[in-house]
């Protein structure tokens, strides 16, 4: 079976300061479906900057990008934010959730963007925040939420539009150890159904989570 | 994402920055406020001289010094030949299809006892006035031809003149002083009204006789010319003009009909309103920045919001219109505030003056809000959709 990512000599050169700086380094990666895989390396070793060249929100400065055997650089813009939207689920270190909206609205949000019905999306919602235990806080906006259930609505927002590949960095970077825990599991039984997912972090507790592990160092990929 | 959904996170934002989208608007409302009131107040002031025009008769034609659109002044003082000749050649010669009255106007202070009534319009006028221009004679009788002949010294007044002069007290009969000659009332004229603060009842007919003795005047300000049908008005148009040729040079005097009065304060009313409507624009345009300075601060407030919506799908059209759409509701709000300030501003004016509220100011006023809305919201609009996903992501 074909991978879902392959990337291939992946490079990514910032050059807005005095030298330019080489973030990413030759990368070679390859993520099959329903891989469990954590990113674990040192704090400005790149791993950001490769999870948004896997997430479509920045583009490598040479080398390829397959997505489901699709080079992705010839995507438009438009194309991008339809394939963000279909097939891939962010969660962030600070949840970005919209503020003053509710949980309901902030996990309705990619299926709007998809263009699902009201009722339809509704439904979805509910169904998802319901899954996650978060059925008494639907209509609470993030600021009445504890951080633990603000990255359970976060992970709702990323799985609601039922996508290929979930993409977390440092999912539990801003939580206490038991709200750590429970994202961890809920992204076990994620993968238990066939999610394919790839995750940041700092901490070797949380990537022994995962079924494999990749480490980074300046910019280039140590051991996979 | 389609229109309606834009339109809900929309007005979602602006609820919850209530008192600012309200200060936001403020431009705008105060705008559309005073396009509606200015035209309101302008079309009550042409509707109001119209109907008073009208209420003349629309058989009237008026003879005035000067020539209108000439290069002299109407009535200017060097200009006026119009003599009282003329109009008493115009009577006999028109006999048989009108009816003349040449008119003078003076202003003088009244004297009744120790009562005053200061600046007084007093009209010297023939005693076939009344045939020419119907008058509402409320008590008493206007003046004869022998009267008028023989410049008897007797007045027909107004309500003004009569409240300020004598009350509630008896009238007619009474003696009152004209600028040092004492005038014996005869009549009373029925209440009409003011106009823009000038008081149509602050005003008294004497004979033009008297008038003329008295003031020393022997030029004409009007001769008021009634046809006796309105087929009529067109042919004793026609000659009167030629009547008054055969003395008077084309622009030394100018015959007009009702029509063409009627055409002239559309003209003028016309330009006072684009003259006043353009101005109350410019506040508008005002407001227009006002709205794009906000949706500026909105955008670089919202940075963090745009990463994260294009991160789960926006296209940067889906950005744009948001931003876009925000930016027409808040003047489009701005907009309907305006008009009902406005309509109820100029219902209570309407207490004091004639004012309408004609149904094209209201649909111009709100197209030209939103139209500011569009114009001013494009560039914050584009400013968003643009915006890197990462680095809104990452914006503090
Ligand atoms: N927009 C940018 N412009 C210039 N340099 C950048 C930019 N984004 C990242 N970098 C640099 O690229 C390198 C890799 O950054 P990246 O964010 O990928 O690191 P990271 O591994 O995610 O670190 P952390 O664990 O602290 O999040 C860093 O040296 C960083 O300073
Ligand atoms: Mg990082």
């Amino acid at each position: 079976m074909s991978p879902l990512v392959k990337l291939s000599q992946v490079n990514k050169i910032y050059s807005a300061g005095e030298i330019p700086l080489q973030a990413l380094k030759d990368i070679d990666l390859e993520v099959k479906k329903g891989e469990f895989i954590a990113i674990i390396g040192a704090s400005g070793s790149g791993k950001s900057t490769l999870m948004n060249i896997i997430g479509l929100l920045d583009r490598p400065t040479s080398g390829s990008y397959y997505l489901e055997n699709q080079d992705t650089s010839r995507f438009s813009q438009d194309h991008l934010a339809e394939i963000r939207n279909k097939k891939i689920g962010f969660v962030f270190q600070s949840f970005n959730l919209l503020p003053r909206t509710s949980s309901l609205d902030n996990v309705a949000l990619p299926l709007i963007y998809a263009k699902v019905s009201s009722s339809e999306r509704i439904k979805k919602t509910k169904k998802l925040l319901k899954e996650l235990g978060l059925e008494e806080k639907i209509n609470s906006r993030p600021n009445q939420l504890s951080g633990g259930q603000q990255q359970r609505v976060a992970i709702a927002r990323a799985l609601v539009n039922d996508p290929e590949i979930i993409l977390a960095d440092e999912p539990t970077g801003n939580l206490d150890s038991k709200s750590g825990a429970e994202v961890m599991s809920i992204f076990e039984s994620l993968h238990k159904t066939g999610k394919t997912i790839v995750m940041i972090t700092h901490e070797e507790d949380i990537a022994k989570h995962a079924k494999r592990v990749i480490r980074m160092k300046d910019g280039q990929i140590w051991t996979s | 994402m389609d229109i309606l959904e834009t339109t809900r996170s929309a007005l979602t934002s602006i609820l919850a920055n209530r008192m600012r989208s309200f200060l936001t608007i403020l431009g705008i409302v105060i705008g559309v406020t005073s396009i509606i009131l200015l035209i309101s107040l302008v079309s009550g002031l042409k509707t109001y001289i119209t109907s008073q025009i009208e209420g003349l008769g629309s058989n009237l034609l008026i003879v005035i010094p000067g020539r209108i659109g000439g290069a002299r002044s109407p009535g200017g003082v060097q200009a006026n030949r119009l003599e009282y000749s003329d109009a008493a050649n115009l009577r006999n010669r028109l006999s048989d299809q009108a009816q003349v009255s040449a008119a003078i106007q003076r202003n003088a202070a009244l004297k009744f006892g120790n009562k005053n009534d200061k600046g007084v319009a007093i009209f010297g006028v023939e005693a076939t006035y009344p045939k020419v221009i119907s008058l509402n004679l409320t008590r008493g009788r206007f003046f004869k031809e022998s009267e008028q002949q023989a410049a008897k010294k007797v007045a027909v007044i107004g309500t003004t003149v009569k409240s300020n002069l004598f009350g509630e007290g008896k009238s007619i009969g009474q003696a009152i002083d004209v600028a040092g000659l004492k005038y014996t009332v005869i009549g009373i004229l029925g209440p009409r009204g003011a106009i823009f603060g000038i008081d149509l009842d602050n005003s008294i007919y004497i004979p033009i006789s008297a008038a003329q003795r008295q003031f020393g005047i022997d030029r004409l300000n009007t001769i008021y010319i009634s046809a006796n049908s309105a087929g009529n008005v067109k042919a004793v148009q026609d000659r009167a003009t030629a009547l008054l040729k055969k003395r008077l040079s084309e622009d030394e005097f100018t015959v007009q009909t009702q029509e063409q009065t009627l055409s002239i304060i559309s003209q003028v009313t016309g330009v006072l309103t684009a003259a006043l409507g353009g101005i109350a624009a410019i506040s508008l345009i005002v407001g227009g920045i006002g709205i794009m300075n906000i949706m500026l601060v909105s955008v670089t407030e919202r940075t963090r919001e745009i990463g994260l919506r294009k991160a789960v799908g926006a296209k940067p059209s889906d950005i744009r219109n948001q931003f876009l759409i925000e930016a027409i509701i808040l003047s489009g709000l701005g907009g309907v505030i305006g008009i009902i300030l406005g309509i109820g501003l100029s219902l209570l004016i309407g207490k004091f003056f004639t004012t309408t509220v004609p149904l094209w100011s209201v649909g111009l006023s709100f197209g030209f809000s939103m139209l500011v809305g569009v114009i001013f919201g494009v560039a914050p609009a584009i400013r968003a959709a643009k915006l890197d996903p990462i680095e809104a992501l990452r914006h503090e």
